[in-house]
């Protein structure tokens, strides 16, 4: 009884407020737009029974799903969107690599600290944080001034609202979620591996890319996924950074639902999202359940 | 002292406090346990002995209440415990990792239980001073169990575990997390305190000196399946089967074809030669005992007793559970490397074992003839064999070459090959220094042991 | 032994130089007196008082720790239900859909939570505002408090319930008395974490706040859009700030106390 009540509270919940609002995303998706409240048609009408029922389904349609192939703007959205989390993907993996690798290898009482430091800005404000960039890359901001003040240019650079300042911050917010991950596997790692490599006759940088690398593999694959998988559907970033250069499919649903008003539209944007994200969604939870297994 | 001999298995009308009927439990496909129907006695000091896997925890799990049989019932005190949960059963457990409450002190750990009885505060605050007095944690009772240390913390998980008085306790590798000395000591702290509480315990471990040590009765357990339960004497001296034999200490097996031996000019029955006829009645008359005090094993342990133990392990008077474990390394007093086994006729009747080509057939005046015709082994403790330079005048002679010589200080283990290839191990205590022991490597050696030294196993 | 080399000397330099700089920047020219918030002319805290006086953001502040500490308790209670069931009961019907609703939202993009949320509020007539940020606040917490307290559950030895029961415990008692106070740093951990996120979530806000209720990251976004202000500075520094005590103090007494336990260890393995 109390086993029952234990498992329905968090799974009615989780019904009511995750599931069944993904499935009204999914009907609206199949609606057409009308000028309305709410603006779309149909709207169920349980009222005129099995009949309502059939009316409902028969003007539902994949009219939305045609119409996001037709206008480029949602497939170039898209296709910049992956292009973005895949570059920034990568980069946040080598600037991230060498931190997890130094914090590893540093000496035993300096690693609290330093893990500190990693995830100290993970409980700051993600908007500040993305927001401290803006004073930065400015046409007039201190990085254009700094680089004045040493000759090294002398027209200031065109930063923010361009790609560039789009994977500064994507590697900039995210950097923790591949820190943390890769210094778990490295830090696992016995160094007695390395002594025993070098002994069978490795260099050191040979000892590196056989050992050490294969070792933290799958630090390095959850890290690229929790970078990845967040960054396809950024919002924030892209507004904030990018521009109007940048295009985001995160960025073109918040404009089709808030400045549109198109919610049919708005939601297959979102199913279709869902459907590019759930690849490396499953692809993450196998290595993960890989590693467990492997744990034991 | 205990005046009566405690062994209430061997009484008819004794009510056994815990009865297993037909247990079976399966885990899907895996049968942990199979089948098992066995007694547990009030006051016993009960041994699961066997290797990981083997079941033992599944059975002790089951007592606790934390598993269910899948068929057959548990019948504790006259009543089925199926349905009881564990925290209404009458049984309490020690677990392995102790588990004692982090946040609790070591006070609130013992009153733990007490306090779920809604017992008053004052019975409470008694009771948990009883337990620590019985555990000697009267200074710690204020602490947590990280500022104790690991043979304290053993000492609170008996406590809170004993608190509640059970009928039952059930102690899981309860030594296992001590180091080699301290859990020793804990072991002669276990037995008086189970002699001083007069519950009946449950151990589960997999440490045979350990069940040995402390149980009266130990059941060797292997594939879900108790293979002999029974005191530690007979387990050691008369094992069932050659899984026991090989579990239970250091042991040399030697398997061959049975014959039935010439039972001799006298008939079966008659006063034989004292080495079939044990002179122990001759003994308790002299020394005026006039009962025995020990669990009686089987004839050959029985003998074997009276004619080798008792010198090591002093007069049978003692209680059972008092006995030192059969320590290998004691038990040998024929078996000294210089010590030449007095000459002894082997007694008529048991089995001849054809165990190679051309060699003589090895006596063993124990075996059953029945097994006549059959393979079966012949297995004999290390402390039982004789090895010297010369051809002694014993029932059973081999002869081989010493390969290995495993010093332990107190005795040698002399490691010798018999020409065939089979290698036999000897012990013998160093009564002498070493450098004026005569026996060395590659040396010629006989080995040689009685005709009633071996068990013949056909498992 | 591990070797730290001039290699990872000069990568973790530079690296926390680049986790850290933008925001040691922020901080300075947060007292900048000038309104032109890049060009230094001087220092001063009068953003600070002009921040102070802005009732507009003091109002969206104690909204934002409202919905956040609502939130996250809840959030908490449901998240350890939900972290209890993952790691306990075993096998029932339709776990597989429970454990996918546990992970989803973590991995979902904020743009869909917020967007399915608002629809369903649409869909059965609730007013947006306070209330329905809290239930969309509440709804994707409660996974990450179950992913926090699921993962002790797991390295919690289940002996000590089972001790529990042993000693005449009922299983609500065993709960109550045992798992609960063992557990309650990951539960607590689990309701900051809920607490922090609530206070930072602008996308799944914005979809579900009402004309009425805005939180204070709706209006730092609205205000930042325009651009870099000084104000918003001084706002940036005070949330840094409250953040940077926090977590370090936490981190202290946690260190101090696996110290000590350290060292009573060792103390009562001497004796």
């Amino acid at each position: 009884m109390r086993r029952l009540i234990l498992i329905f509270v968090p799974y009615l919940w989780l019904l009511a407020l995750f599931l069944v609002p993904f499935l009204i995303v999914l009907k609206i998706s199949l609606s057409d737009t009308a000028l309305a409240i709410p603006p779309y048609t149909p709207t169920l009408d349980l009222g005129a029974g099995w009949q309502g029922v059939k009316d409902f389904l028969s003007q539902l349609d994949l009219e939305n799903f045609q119409f996001l192939t037709t206008d480029d703007l949602y497939w170039k959205a898209y296709l910049s969107s992956l292009q973005i989390a895949v570059i920034a993907t990568l980069l946040t993996l080598l600037v991230g690599y060498p931190i997890a690798y130094g914090m590893a290898n540093a000496p035993d009482h300096w690693r609290p600290t330093l893990m500190l430091l990693v995830i100290l800005p993970f409980w700051t404000s993600f908007l500040i944080r993305v927001y401290s960039w803006m004073g930065i890359l400015s046409g007039e901001g201190y990085l254009n001034q700094f680089l004045m003040w040493t000759g090294l240019i002398s027209e200031p650079l065109t930063i923010l609202n361009t790609p560039v300042a789009v994977y500064i911050g994507i590697v900039y917010t995210y950097l923790p979620f591949m820190i943390l991950p890769i210094y778990a596997a490295l830090e696992r790692m016995d160094a007695s591996l390395l002594e025993a490599a070098e002994d069978l006759g490795c260099s050191r940088l040979q000892a590196f890319w056989l050992i050490t690398i294969p070792l933290s593999k799958n630090g390095i694959i959850a890290g690229c996924f929790l970078v990845f998988i967040p960054t396809i559907g950024e919002f924030v970033i892209p507004s904030l950074l990018g521009g109007s250069q940048t295009l985001m499919i995160g960025k073109v649903l918040w404009e089709e639902f808030f400045n549109n008003r198109d919610w049919p539209v708005a939601s297959a944007v979102a199913v279709i999202l869902l459907l590019i994200l759930i690849i490396p969604i499953i692809l993450f939870q196998r290595n993960e359940q890989k590693q467990r297994e492997a744990e034991g | 002292m205990n005046q009566t001999i405690f062994e209430p298995w061997n009484d008819p009308n004794e009510k056994p406090l815990i009865q297993f009927k037909n247990v079976t439990k399966r885990f899907g496909d895996f049968t942990a346990i199979d089948d098992q129907t066995f007694d547990i006695f009030e006051r016993e000091f009960f041994a699961l002995l066997g290797p990981s896997g083997c079941g033992k925890t599944t059975m002790m799990r089951m007592l606790a209440g934390f598993e269910t049989p899948t068929q057959g019932q548990i019948i504790l005190a006259g009543q089925d415990i199926a349905p009881i949960p564990p925290n209404k059963r009458a049984v309490n457990m020690m677990f392995q990792s102790y588990a004692l409450f982090p946040h609790l002190s070591v006070w609130d750990n013992i009153a733990f239980g007490l306090k779920r009885d809604g017992m008053t505060r004052d019975a409470i605050g008694d009771r948990v001073a009883e337990m620590l007095k019985l555990t000697r944690l009267e200074k710690f009772a204020q602490r947590k169990p990280h500022q104790i240390s690991g043979g304290q913390r053993q000492r609170v998980a008996l406590a809170r575990s004993l608190a509640k008085a059970p009928k039952l306790l059930l102690l899981d590798e309860p030594l296992g997390a001590l180091d080699a000395k301290l859990r020793q000591d804990t072991q002669f702290e276990l037995m008086d305190i189970q002699e001083t509480t007069g519950t009946t315990f449950v151990i589960v471990t997999h440490d045979q000196e350990e069940a040995m040590t402390v149980a009266s009765r130990v059941a060797v357990m292997d594939h879900g399946k108790i293979i002999q339960a029974d005191t530690p004497q007979t387990i050691y001296e008369a094992p069932v089967s050659r899984y026991v034999a090989d579990f239970i200490g250091d042991v040399n097996m030697i398997t061959g074809t049975a014959k039935a031996r010439n039972p001799g000019s006298e008939p079966q029955g008659d006063p034989t030669p004292p080495s079939m006829q044990p002179p122990e009645k001759r003994d308790d008359a002299a020394s005026g005992t006039p009962q025995r005090l020990d669990p009686q094993p089987n004839d050959a342990g029985r003998w074997l007793h009276d004619k080798v133990l008792k010198f090591v392990l002093g007069p049978r008077s003692d209680a059972p559970k008092r006995l030192p474990p059969p320590d290998p390394t004691r038990d040998a007093p024929l078996a000294s490397a210089q010590a030449t086994p007095q000459p002894v006729e082997a007694a008529p009747g048991g089995l001849e074992i054809h165990w190679h080509e051309g060699a003589p057939p090895l006596i063993a005046s124990n075996g059953d003839p029945a097994l006549d015709g059959q393979t079966v082994t012949l297995s004999l403790r290390p402390e039982k064999m004789s090895i010297s330079k010369t051809r002694p005048d014993a029932p059973n002679v081999l002869h081989g070459k010493v390969v290995d010589i495993a010093y332990l200080g107190n005795i040698s283990t002399y490691h010798v090959e018999l020409p065939d290839g089979l290698k036999i191990k000897a012990q013998a205590t160093n009564t002498r220094r070493v450098s004026q022991r005569d026996i060395t490597w590659e040396d010629d050696v006989w080995i040689s042991f009685r005709d009633t030294a071996g068990v013949v196993l056909v498992e | 032994m591990r070797r730290f080399t001039w290699f990872n000397a000069t990568s973790l330099t530079l690296g926390f130089a680049f986790l850290y700089l933008p925001m040691v920047l922020l901080i300075i020219y947060s007292f900048n007196d000038s309104k032109l918030v890049t060009v230094w002319a001087g220092f001063s805290t009068k953003w600070y008082g002009e921040l102070l006086r802005n009732d507009a953001f003091l109002d969206a502040a104690w909204v934002t720790v409202q919905v956040a500490f609502v939130s996250s308790t809840v959030a908490t209670v449901l998240g350890t239900m939900a972290a209890y069931v993952m790691v306990r009961a075993g096998r029932f019907a339709g776990r597989t859909l429970f454990s996918g609703m546990i992970y989803a939202p973590l991995v979902m993009p904020e743009v869909i939570t917020g967007l399915s949320l608002l629809l369903l509020f649409i869909g059965i007539g609730l007013d947006r505002g306070v209330f329905t940020i809290i239930l969309a606040h509440t709804t994707f917490s409660m996974c990450y408090v179950s992913v926090v307290v699921s993962s002790r559950l797991v390295s919690f030895d289940r002996s000590l319930e089972e001790a529990a029961l042993d000693l005449g415990c009922s299983p609500m008692q065993a709960f109550r008395l045992v798992t609960l106070p063992i557990i309650a740093p990951a539960v607590f951990a689990g309701w900051l974490l809920a607490f922090t996120l609530s206070l930072d979530d602008l996308v799944i806000a914005s979809f579900t706040a009402g004309p009425s209720s805005t939180t204070l990251p709706i209006k730092i976004w609205s205000s930042i859009r325009l651009g870099v202000s000084p104000e918003i500075n001084a706002l940036s520094t005070l949330m840094i700030a409250v953040v940077a005590v926090g977590v370090i103090t936490a981190s202290l007494v946690t260190k101090r106390s696996a110290l000590r336990q350290e060292a009573d260890q060792r103390a009562a393995e001497r004796a």
